[in-house]
């Protein structure tokens, strides 16, 4: 079936291929560029994945060499609401947001999606490394550039208008294909980093938005270990960079447990102190009662796989949507969950669900 | 079939101009050159000055040619700066129209940011005219202003500007007057003398000839108000000295022909065109019963209908006529390819949702009843899809 399909292109070389291939899969493509800083200097320099005016220049060529029309959306207020200050405002609640799937949930698949829609377009393509077929989404078979877990956070709505072309493919063979194809973004370097923190200085980035904030550094006993310039510079199972004064009294290293915005305090302890036996998920988004798909809502607890950051490994775990709440019982502990990332239930390689990390709990519990 | 809305953009060629063009294409010489080749393209170069001059009411002596409109107006915004500030260190005020074209304004910036300039806006109306009183409050006794500059019609939304007026003002009071007449010259009596400016600025490409190539009308030195420009460009000082590079024969050769043939039929192509728009307008309004036009109803280049479709993003009109095989513009779009609202529509007071969803058809000398036929067929539904989009 032949759908009106809106690519979206940051002008990189996985969405440019994606665009080529929903086109040449016989649909009728037209590329659009989301240009996300009204200032396109603003947010970075240099051509490193999006946000740049090469990037939008890359991405016109592309479309250029694809045969395809092309525009630049301005999707700028949009983006620095929902994600940049989203991203702002999580760290200060002492959580550790993860902007590129807010940017999925709220961005290429609400605003952009949204807008085509209503434009006449029957779905979006993107460049991510997925599988999705009848509503069902998978692992890229790329292992190592996967994005399942950034894309688990859309609806089964969303997704019914989502196409992923580069799912069964490796990196390697989208950069030869993308050269085979004439597109001169073929060997570009790939966009690592959070796109609008220019120098990857996101403590800086931070610092420059909400402020110096000091206050104490704390062991799990209450004393004063050390000093902060702002509780939001800190990730739960940080180790580098806490520059504590006192030593601990057995020599070891020492992590970030919790970090309290409330009275503005990061406290630290040993390894096992992170581990982690139970999850709490808000804002859950079920994707598994898809025709055919294992776990219908409302099930009581299951078996399958969690897992807690993006490129980070799977636990085994019971799970359990508990009202408004996905539960998350793992079998062995695991160290450093932050609040604020996202929970994605997999059974094999299909995502099942995900949920926003709201709290933990460890053994004790 | 495209139906081609975009002739404020640019213009097909005229047939005159392309043959005029490939011909001197075909043939050697450097014009500045003294050999018989040199002379062979001097007299190419020559009689299209005269040409030109003649069309627009100049001396031959009077036309500097360029690479366009962007630097005709360039030369005569910063050198005219530069030349009166050097001959009196006071004089740093510009007075600029407020809808200017970005080749004036960002001029006009960037004096202010590197040259010390004082560069003040002339307000205009809601209709994107220059009241003559806001020039005479502008000037003040004169003698502080480097120059003033406000263009002949206005490239957005038509509106003509009442040049000859506000030049006469700038003039009593000492002041030399600069205008863009780009737009204008291929469907107004653009009169250089009679209008009583010091210079002119005019381009190829908007009246059927070929990009790259414009011309500098500048007034000789004759009267101390009228120095020359200091120049952008410095070299082998070929024209007047104040415009270097070599002569573009070709383009200078087919920019000639379409002048002289947008001349000969102006005033019927002018009537013509007036007519065809007044039926757009009227079909879009037909369509679209929201639609607001833009700019000076009666006192508008008779190509131009710009409207605004309140509740639409001028982005999205455009894509789904596109589609269609219509272009149009959404008015001036920055490096990027992200309008920013007009800062024409902005002056006149729109207000940004009215400016966010506006779009500009120009009708031009291809232009016949079946664009406006298109048009009509397609922007009903267009808008209201857009509508459904709403403004992001």
């Amino acid at each position: 079936m032949t759908l009106r399909v809106l690519a979206a292109m940051s002008g990189g070389v996985d969405s440019a291929v994606a665009a080529a291939r929903a086109a040449e899969a016989g649909h009728d493509v037209t590329g659009v560029h989301m240009a996300l800083s009204s200032n396109p200097q603003s947010y970075r320099t240099g051509a490193r994945g999006c946000c740049t005016l090469e990037d939008s220049r890359d991405a016109r060529r592309a479309a250029d060499v694809i045969g395809i029309p092309f525009y630049v959306w301005d999707l700028a207020e949009r983006f620095h609401r929902d994600v940049v200050e989203d991203f702002v405002s999580e760290y200060a609640a002492g959580r550790t947001p993860n902007p590129c799937l807010r940017c999925n949930e709220k961005i290429k698949f609400a605003a952009l999606l949204d807008r085509a829609l209503a434009l006449g377009f029957d779905a979006v393509c993107t460049g991510h490394y997925a599988r999705l077929a009848g509503g069902v989404l998978r692992r890229g078979v790329d292992q190592g550039k996967d994005q399942s877990y950034v894309l688990a956070v859309c609806t089964p709505e969303q997704l019914a208008h989502a196409l992923f072309p580069l799912g069964d493919t490796t990196k390697a063979d989208i950069r030869l294909e993308a050269e085979r194809r004439g597109l001169q973004v073929a060997d570009k370097p790939d966009s690592h980093d959070i796109c609008f923190i220019a120098d990857g200085d996101t403590r800086g980035f931070l610092a420059g938005r909400l402020g110096a904030s000091p206050g104490p550094i704390l062991d799990t006993a209450g004393n004063r270990v050390g000093d902060h310039d702002g509780a939001y510079a800190y990730t739960v199972g940080q180790r580098k960079g806490l520059r504590l004064g006192t030593p601990a009294p057995d020599g070891r290293p020492r992590y970030v447990l919790d970090i309290s915005p409330v009275d503005n305090t990061v406290t630290v302890g040993p390894r096992e102190a992170l581990d982690v036996h139970e999850i709490t998920g808000e804002r859950p988004v079920w994707l598994a009662e898809a025709p055919g798909g294992p776990v219908p809502r409302g099930t009581g607890p299951f078996s399958c796989h969690v897992q807690l950051r993006a490129h980070g490994e799977v636990h085994a775990c019971t799970a359990e949507l508990d009202g408004d709440v996905l539960r998350i019982r793992l079998e062995r502990p695991a160290r450093g969950v932050a609040s604020g990332q996202a929970a994605v239930l997999y059974a094999g390689d299909r995502v099942l669900a995900s949920a926003t990390i709201a709290a933990t709990a460890g053994a004790a519990v | 079939m495209v139906t081609y809305l975009d002739h404020a953009a640019t213009t097909p060629m005229l047939p005159e101009a392309i043959e005029a063009m490939t011909a001197e294409l075909c043939e050697l010489g450097n014009p500045s050159s003294l050999h018989a080749a040199g002379r062979r393209a001097r007299r190419v170069v020559e009689e299209s000055r005269e040409i030109i001059a003649e069309a627009f009411d100049a001396r031959p002596s009077e036309v500097v040619f360029t690479s366009g409109g962007t630097e005709a107006d360039n030369l005569a915004v910063k050198g005219v700066f530069w030349a009166r500030r050097g001959a009196d260190p006071a004089r740093t005020r510009v007075l600029v129209g407020a809808v200017e074209h970005h080749a004036v304004l960002d001029a006009a910036r960037w004096l202010a940011d590197h040259e010390g300039a004082r560069v003040e806006w002339i307000p205009v109306d809601g209709l994107g005219r220059v009241r003559p009183e806001a020039l005479r409050e502008a000037l003040g006794t004169g003698a502080d202003v480097a120059l003033a500059t406000v263009m002949w019609a206005n490239n957005e939304v038509g509106t003509v500007q009442p040049v000859a007026e506000l030049a006469a003002l700038a003039r009593e009071h000492g002041v030399p007057f600069h205008t863009d007449a780009v737009q204008a010259a291929g469907t107004l009596p653009v009169g250089f003398a009679a209008s009583g400016v010091q210079s002119l600025a005019i381009t190829g490409h908007k009246i059927g000839g070929p990009i790259g190539v414009g011309a500098l009308l500048l007034a000789k030195p004759a009267e101390p108000l009228f120095l020359d420009p200091v120049p952008l460009l410095h070299g082998g000082g070929q024209e007047r000295d104040v415009r270097s590079g070599t002569l573009d024969a070709p383009a200078i050769a087919g920019f000639a022909a379409a002048v002289q043939t947008a001349a000969r039929r102006r005033d019927a192509e002018a009537a013509r065109l007036a007519e065809l728009r007044d039926r757009l307008v009227e079909a879009v309004r037909a369509a679209v019963p929201g639609a607001v036009l833009n700019g000076d109803p009666g006192d508008r280049l008779p190509g131009n209908a710009h409207f605004s479709f309140p509740g639409c993003e001028g982005d999205a009109l455009l894509m789904l006529l596109d589609a269609q095989g219509i272009a149009c513009s959404t008015g001036s779009a920055c490096s990027a390819g992200v309008s920013q609202p007009s800062h024409v529509l902005m002056a006149m007071d729109t207000g940004a949702e009215r400016a966010r969803g506006s779009l500009r058809f120009t009708l031009g000398h291809t232009s016949t009843e079946a664009d406006v036929k298109a048009l009509a067929e397609a922007i009903g539904p267009v808008v209201e899809r857009a509508r459904r989009a709403g403004l992001t």
